[in-house]
């Protein structure tokens, strides 16, 4: 529990009550469930496609990409399994860092992080996909 | 980071050993937290032998005797002695519990080990401060908000959804359970913990009210509601056997409901 000088002269409603509430947060919930929820089968169609890659060697592996679902659920894995990572690791931030300019900072990495790390993903696939792995 | 450590000043040190009275033949070792804040000193484990056959089965008969018997200043709450005031709730042996409903045989160990709850500034030995605990409780608003002309009679409630208020109205607020979530530990200050929540759910589904969409509006934000993580801490120590965490579900539920 974070303590500046100026909370202990603060009433304990004044404290209790804070900001007040920001009126968000179901969408983060909902997120969160949906994905974890989506992740399931994607997940383990992510395992299956990996097992499947390791055998098919460097052009095989290329081909395999650019068929048509297999380009899709690719980038469906990656797109739903970094939103659900961003949103898990923002609670972890929020749970253990109280000084706001560091809270702030790391959510902020952490979005940025997998943003870029979706999109390098997601157009290496298409690249692959469309335009051959070379 | 959030503190791992308790700071220099708050480390707990050996203290006294006070040993059982002179005839005393069945002793149990009690290892109680000792603080005063007008002494500067560091808090301090003082361990009591305490005859147990001349003391009743709970642990605040124990805490009683050894006040009476052998160190009367030893600070600790107490008042009805019978589960139903909240006053002794304290963490005996690692668990939150009330003092007056645990019986002292039932701790397991050598010694029985009593601290204050956990997380809260000391106001003295056994005695936690609760009064952001309280703010909190009192900032969820917990009385019926209408806006329709009070009838001439009372407000009236099916039996059915009355029954909706069980396992809920029960709440002594003696804050075991807010005091055992880590995520109230973290964010104490923000997080209003499970009692709050589990009281805020209780006027949220009173059929009476007429307040319920202000009253998730003030709830939904992420720390006021969505710190919980459903660690259940609130719902193993509960003295009442409440379920603070389910109540803190169906919260979450109604949100959904509202927007889906």
């Amino acid at each position: 529990m974070t303590k500046s000088s100026s909370a202990r002269f603060r009433t304990p409603m004044s404290r209790a009550r804070g900001l007040g509430a920001s009126h968000h947060g179901v969408g983060h919930f909902i997120t969160e469930r949906v994905s974890g929820l989506a992740l399931v089968p994607l997940a383990l169609w992510g395992v299956f496609a990996a097992l499947r890659l390791a055998g098919l060697g460097f052009d095989g592996a290329a081909a395999w990409v650019a068929i048509p679902h297999n380009t899709v659920l690719l980038s469906l894995l990656i797109v739903v399994a970094l939103v659900h990572l961003k949103g898990a690791v923002q609670v972890v931030i929020e749970d253990y860092i109280p000084d706001f300019t560091t809270k702030t900072v790391l959510v902020l990495a952490n979005l940025f992080v997998c943003v870029l790390g979706g999109a390098l993903g997601v157009v290496a696939i298409l690249k692959v996909a469309f335009t051959g792995a070379l | 980071m959030v503190q791992l450590t308790l700071p220099k000043n708050s480390t707990v040190q050996n203290g006294k050993h006070w040993p059982a009275p002179a005839g005393a033949k069945n002793t149990r070792s009690f290892k109680v937290y000792r603080y005063d804040p007008e002494d500067g000193r560091n808090p301090r484990w003082d361990t009591y032998e305490v005859d147990v056959d001349a003391c009743g089965p709970m642990v605040l008969d124990a805490l009683l005797y050894i006040k009476n018997t052998i160190d009367p200043t030893l600070a600790f709450r107490r008042s009805c002695r019978e589960g139903v005031c909240g006053s002794c709730a304290m963490n005996i042996g690692g668990r939150n519990t009330l003092a007056c409903t645990h019986g002292h045989a039932d701790t397991p160990g050598k010694a029985v080990q009593i601290s204050p709850l956990p997380s809260q500034p000391v106001v003295k030995d056994l005695i936690p401060d609760l009064t952001l605990f309280y703010a909190q409780y009192a900032s969820i608003e917990p009385w019926l908000h209408t806006v329709t002309p009070e009838p001439q009679t009372e407000w009236k409630q099916s039996p059915e959804d009355r029954s909706k208020l069980d396992g809920l109205y029960e709440c002594i607020l003696c804050a075991c359970c807010s005091t055992s979530c880590p995520s109230y530990w973290w964010n104490g200050d923000k997080y209003l913990g499970p009692a709050s929540l589990l009281h805020a759910y209780r006027w949220l589904i009173d059929s009476r009210d007429e307040a319920t969409g202000d009253r998730l509006d003030d709830l939904e934000d992420p720390f006021k509601l969505y710190r919980c993580h459903t660690i259940m801490n609130c719902a193993q120590v509960c003295p009442k056997g409440l379920n603070p965490a389910k109540a803190i579900a169906e919260i979450k539920k109604m949100l959904v409901e509202r927007v889906v």
